[in-house]
């Protein structure tokens, strides 16, 4: 699925990274533990989490996870969104929480094998 | 799992005279605002020297699990990075106090963490048996009131 349908389909806001909507992902992980993140996450997903505190990027860029979803209309501070950008992240918001968020995803396709 | 016997700090000293490139990091107790810091100065020096992206990742998810164990429950660390040829050494140590049983702090979901530690995405007792799953070889030693070492090997 490519980042602009996700875009689509969650109606989000991108906040940063908006030049990289055709790339393609197949994965995606929701979860507000960074430790399962860790754990458990395979890499390039998209990672759809509540969670806005600076170990999201962290762990993301850890994890080479490259796009951030933030769920329940959260923002993450400015400077966040700068580092992400630096590390040619894409960042997006929705409305949606994440039980929604993940359930619309699921349902259009966007795979479940996120976990081992 | 292997314990203290064969980790000891004569052992570290011999892996990094054999380096070619090594590093060490100082980690402050519970400064979560720099914890992982580290870990992301550790995975960006492993891209430039071009280790293989997956071992990569696999050194980097055990590196930032290990600080911020370091930053959540010590009263600050130091980690050290060694590239040698055929290997890539992470170790770290702390100033205490030390973990009461081993055992028990490897078994998945086991933890002592707070809840405020948990609000931040951590703290679920997945990091010591993420880091074990992550290296190819796992060492920790740890002392009441001395501290706690560990040392991950990755092969190349």
């Amino acid at each position: 699925m490519k980042l602009h349908e996700i875009k689509s389909i969650l109606d989000a806001e991108i906040l940063c990274g908006g030049d990289k909507l055709s790339d393609e992902i197949s994965l995606a992980c929701g979860c507000d533990l960074m430790s399962d993140v860790l754990r458990f996450a395979k890499e390039d997903v998209v990672l759809l989490t509540g969670l806005t505190n600076i170990h999201v990027l962290k762990t993301a860029e850890m994890a080479n996870i490259q796009c951030l979803v933030f769920v329940r209309d959260k923002t993450p501070a400015v400077e966040m969104v700068q580092e992400a950008d630096e590390l040619d992240m894409v960042i997006m918001k929705t409305r949606l929480p994440l039980y929604e968020a993940c359930g619309k995803l699921y349902k259009e396709g966007l795979g479940d094998r996120s976990y081992e | 799992m292997k314990h203290a016997a064969s980790f000891t700090r004569k052992d570290l000293e011999t892996d990094l005279m054999n380096s070619i490139y090594e590093m060490d990091y100082q980690v402050g107790s519970r400064d979560f605002a720099a914890a992982g810091d580290a870990s992301r100065s550790i995975k960006r020096t492993l891209q430039q020297i071009g280790v293989d992206t997956s071992v990569v990742r696999r050194i980097a998810i055990a590196s930032y699990e290990a600080e911020m164990n370091i930053a959540i429950h010590s009263k600050g660390g130091k980690m050290y990075l060694s590239v040698n040829s055929d290997k890539v050494i992470v170790a770290t140590e702390d100033f205490g106090p030390g973990i009461e049983n081993v055992e028990l702090a490897m078994t998945e979901g086991w933890s002592t963490a707070t809840a405020e530690i948990r609000e931040m995405g951590f703290g679920a007792g997945m990091g010591l048996p993420n880091m074990k799953k992550c290296a190819d070889e796992f060492f920790i030693e740890s002392k009441i009131s001395e501290g706690t070492k560990i040392k991950m090997i990755f092969k190349l």
